[in-house]
């Protein structure tokens, strides 16, 4: 049996009113041992900040969500996921899946945030070795400020990388 | 996911709706090589849901102001398996047409008794059930004298990556459809008509509440679509 799908809908501007409260932004408490804060901006076509954006990571670990804020910033408390089991197409390096609703996204935008401290699992990951240098670059977090970086572009010359659901 | 159960999401690129304009990314998106399906987040914990968060009409101390109504339905995969202890979370505007957000400019009164959220886990069998009024349509600046229907936001969580969806409900019969980019911008008529509740008689309570059964379905729990075809 095959069930067609519902379709997807954008989240619209007032999703704070039903989406503040049950999910939060603490994947990992500030003190627990690995526990690393995952920081960013989001931007539209224009360079100027999204603050009417929502970003969700997943991992085995747990789920964050984060609205962002007026000047486009999110920041997520997580630990680094253990390193994916090997499958057909490789070994993945750590990474987390980052789901990015906003008004005027119809659907959510799926992308993956991977440690800039993995050089040699990331060089080995089979979805980094398949992008160019500079399309790479847009899943790869920075050390900034004793956490990590983030920023997310959903348009322009550093347009993220975004897969298909 | 094959691509014919992808093709009812609507594109991100619909001009229609103005703000996808410099929103909706500009590359094509990339085919994930395929361990999408596979992961998974731990199921939240059922204490952290009130017992009452399902019924937005007993948030105050009074009853909002409006129709009230009842939403019910079921949240399937789409090889028909029910999404038990899936996370619901609904979000909508008052009877008036205007969201208890700051940011909402429309010249409607805000009720003192709605607050217009609620939320549940679904049932064994993936049911819900929502009790709550119904909303007014309300005015946007899309285009000139552009108006939203009348419809509730829905968030459906899950444990699994892939089945994330967020959409919105409509209510039958509404002549505010074919103006709305936003329903409009699901590709065909057939998927559109699945955004729209079925007015229910047994879900109506008589002397108290119309009802409205609407079913959600979400992507397979394996879909896993690049087994035989992966790009390398
Ligand atoms: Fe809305």
């Amino acid at each position: 049996m095959t069930l067609p799908l519902t379709p997807s809908q954008t989240v619209g501007p007032f999703f704070r009113i039903g989406l503040a409260t049950t999910i939060g932004a603490h994947v990992a408490g500030e003190g627990t041992p690995g526990a690393v804060r995952i920081s960013g901006q989001v931007f539209d076509g224009a360079g100027e900040p999204v603050p009417d954006g929502l970003i969700e990571t997943w991992q085995a670990e747990g789920a964050g969500r984060c609205p962002t804020d007026d000047e486009g910033h999110f920041a997520i408390v997580t630990t680094k996921p253990a390193r994916n089991a090997v499958d057909h197409s490789g070994v993945e390096a750590p990474h987390l899946d980052v789901s990015v609703f906003a008004r005027g996204l119809l659907t959510r935008l799926v992308t993956r945030m991977y440690f800039p401290d993995e050089d040699e699992a990331n060089a080995a990951d089979p979805v980094l070795g398949s992008l160019s240098d500079a399309e790479r670059a847009t899943l790869v977090a920075v050390t900034d400020d004793g956490g990590l970086r983030f920023d997310i572009h959903l348009q322009g010359a550093r347009e993220t990388v975004f897969f298909d659901r | 996911m094959p691509a014919s159960s992808r093709s009812v999401h609507p594109p991100n690129d619909s001009p229609a709706y103005g703000s996808s304009l410099l929103r909706a990314p500009k590359q094509p998106l990339r085919v994930h090589p395929g361990r999408l399906g596979e992961l998974t987040a731990p199921l939240l914990a059922g204490e952290t849901i009130g017992t009452l968060d399902h019924d937005l009409t007993r948030q105050h101390d009074g009853e909002p102001l409006g129709e009230r109504i009842t939403i019910s339905g079921r949240v399937l995969d789409e090889d028909g398996n029910p999404l038990a202890g899936a996370l619901i979370e609904v979000w909508q505007a008052n009877a008036s047409g205007r969201y208890a957000h700051l940011s909402d400019q429309h010249q409607a009164p805000l009720d003192p008794n709605f607050s217009g959220a609620g939320r549940c886990l679904t049932d064994a069998e993936g049911g819900y059930r929502f009790i709550t009024i119904k909303p007014g349509a309300y005015p946007w600046r899309n285009h000139p004298n552009a108006w939203r229907p009348a419809h509730v936001h829905f968030s459906v969580f899950s444990p699994a990556f892939t089945q994330r969806l967020i959409t919105q409900m409509y209510f039958p019969g509404d002549p505010l459809f074919a103006q709305d980019p936003v329903l409009m911008s699901v590709p065909d008529e057939e998927s559109r008509q699945r955004l729209v509740a079925r007015w229910s008689l047994e879900l109506t309570e008589p002397e108290w509440s119309l009802g409205y059964a609407w079913d959600i379905v979400v992507a397979g729990r394996q879909a896993t679509p690049l087994d035989d075809d992966a790009p390398e």
